[in-house]
């Protein structure tokens, strides 16, 4: 068997694990900047993606492109974010963390609730993104849908990391995350630089969900439930207060996941959810930092 | 419950004024009150203003500078993002840089430091990049909250001088909460004892400095 090991097979299946790691990297990218700033997991993160993508549905189902509808949901989640938090979020912001854990597990039904109000709950399906035709890479066939899922991912977190290192808003709202008090010291409006955050994390989530539905053949208003849990698991595995380690993390979980279910047999595709609960409970275990965020002890 | 209670001060353009007094006479309320990070309520006027209701950030916009008790660092960004960031609030970008090259003049020590985390910083490089931050705002106020907490003699030195420095060669009104009586005197030229929230004894500082009476009652030296 060793010596009968389909070496293509492996990168084709590890092309498709980037595929889903990617998509989970941008929602668990979306989760980190809402963990960073307000300090609790926002449950209603993949509703608000799920949204989104029926948002998409909508401008699509009239005519739209399915580019031209990623874009402008894009652009339309951000502003969702922004009054999410301006609505729901603000009136809580100093109370204590376990009160806004109970507003976002709101938000959850209350976004779940309103999805299955505007869009009757029966299945519908998203055109693919990208042309379904194999390409050849040195020889091995993989398929431009994952290839251009993996690019499209990365470049939405690469873009939000150029903001967040290049520019003067990105710097002000990573510095009234981390240190809201002396930012306000220097004239940083604090509590909009927690608006903006809740804003890209939406836009964020939108390009996950996006990347999700149309791979699947249809989806319904429970299609982000389960990538938000990969998500988290990616974010805890990567260190849950680190942007880059949500990226490892749901990268490497992808591909970890994929090659288990293909080649041990007992796995499949359907144990796929219990063994990313077990990552995540395996590292709050061992390493609850996770692989590149800081000690919890060493935070206020 | 209140700290401070009917305190009336006042700080002239250019002046360099000190508030001393023991801890809990309510000196870091005086200077959060001005600043907006403290609930608060009367009348506060800077340049003509009422500032007595507006937020933390409107009151930087306005002109005032507060260096907070414990510096306010933001540890995770580098030297040179907490100057940038210094300087939120202003859009004329070629000044901006013209100024962090003056602020650097005055520490060069944090321009060697520039791409170091803030985090990484010593205490008294600390003090001084918050000061250097600070000063990026172009403040025509400074409030200094106790820039001698837990330094080195030799640094504290360094660091009033500095202040003096900005004081009276670019005219920056500056008013600063020590527990150090004597270096506060000798750094102001009008000063205010508080005692339990209210204003006790105020003068010039050359007068309290002499004063037998408020030494032993109010300094204790």
């Amino acid at each position: 068997m060793i010596l009968a090991f389909d070496w293509t097979q492996l990168a084709q299946q590890v092309v498709i694990g980037l595929a889903s790691g990617g998509v989970w990297a941008t929602l668990a990218v979306a989760l980190v900047l809402i963990y960073r700033s307000t300090g609790v997991i926002n449950f209603a993160q993949g509703e608000m993606a799920m949204f989104s993508t029926f948002i998409a549905w909508s401008l699509v189902d009239h005519g739209m492109s399915y580019w031209t509808a990623f874009f402008l949901t894009v652009a339309i989640s951000f502003a969702g974010g922004v009054a999410v938090e301006r609505a729901v979020i603000r009136p809580v912001e100093r109370a204590p963390v376990l009160t806004v854990v109970i507003v976002t597990l709101g938000l959850f039904f209350v976004v779940n609730g309103a999805a299955r109000w505007i869009w009757s709950p029966e299945t519908r399906s998203l055109p693919n993104a990208f042309s379904t035709r194999p390409i050849d890479v040195g020889g091995v066939a993989f398929s431009i849908s994952d290839l251009g899922t993996v690019a499209v991912s990365l470049a939405a977190v690469a873009l939000l990391w150029l903001f967040f290192r290049f520019t003067k808003l990105g710097l002000a709202s990573r510095a009234a995350a981390v240190n809201p008090d002396a930012s306000r010291l220097v004239g940083v409006r604090v509590t909009w630089m927690l608006a903006l955050g809740w804003g890209l994390a939406a836009a964020m989530g939108a390009v996950s969900g996006m990347l999700t539905a149309p791979a699947l053949a249809s989806f319904d208003q429970n299609l982000m439930q389960p990538v938000l849990l990969y998500a988290f698991a990616g974010a805890v595995l990567g260190g849950i207060d680190s942007p880059l380690g949500a990226v490892v993390g749901s990268l490497l979980l992808g591909v970890l996941l994929n090659l288990i279910g293909t080649y041990v047999d007992w796995v499949g595709t359907d144990l796929r959810l219990p063994v990313a609960l077990a990552v995540i409970l395996g590292v709050l275990l061992v390493r609850p930092a996770g692989l590149f965020g800081r000690p919890l002890e060493a935070r206020v | 419950m209140s700290a401070l209670r009917g305190i009336s001060l006042r700080v002239e353009e250019g002046e360099s004024v000190a508030v001393l007094g023991a801890n809990g006479a309510g000196k870091t309320t005086t200077l959060r009150a001005i600043s907006g990070t403290v609930k608060r309520s009367g009348r506060i006027a800077f340049a003509g203003q009422s500032i007595a209701r507006r937020s933390p950030e409107a009151v930087a916009r306005a002109g005032i500078a507060h260096v907070p008790e414990g510096r306010g660092t933001l540890t995770d960004l580098t030297v040179g993002e907490n100057l940038r960031l210094g300087a939120y609030t202003r859009r004329d970008r070629a000044s901006v840089r013209e100024d962090e090259q003056r602020v650097l003049g005055y520490f060069p020590r944090l321009g060697e430091r520039r791409h170091q985390r803030a985090g990484t910083l010593s205490g008294g490089e600390q003090q001084m990049l918050a000061l250097a931050r600070a000063l990026m705002l172009r403040p025509r106020l400074l409030l200094l909250d106790e820039p001698s907490l837990g330094l080195a003699p030799l640094v504290v030195a360094e660091i009033f001088r500095i202040v003096g420095e900005l004081n009276e060669r670019e005219g920056l009104a500056v008013l600063v909460v020590e527990q150090n009586a004597v270096l506060a005197l000798d750094a102001s030229t009008r000063a205010y004892v508080l005692e339990v929230g209210r204003v006790a004894v105020e003068g010039e500082s050359a007068r309290l400095r002499e004063d037998e009476a408020v030494r032993r009652s109010y300094l204790g030296y």
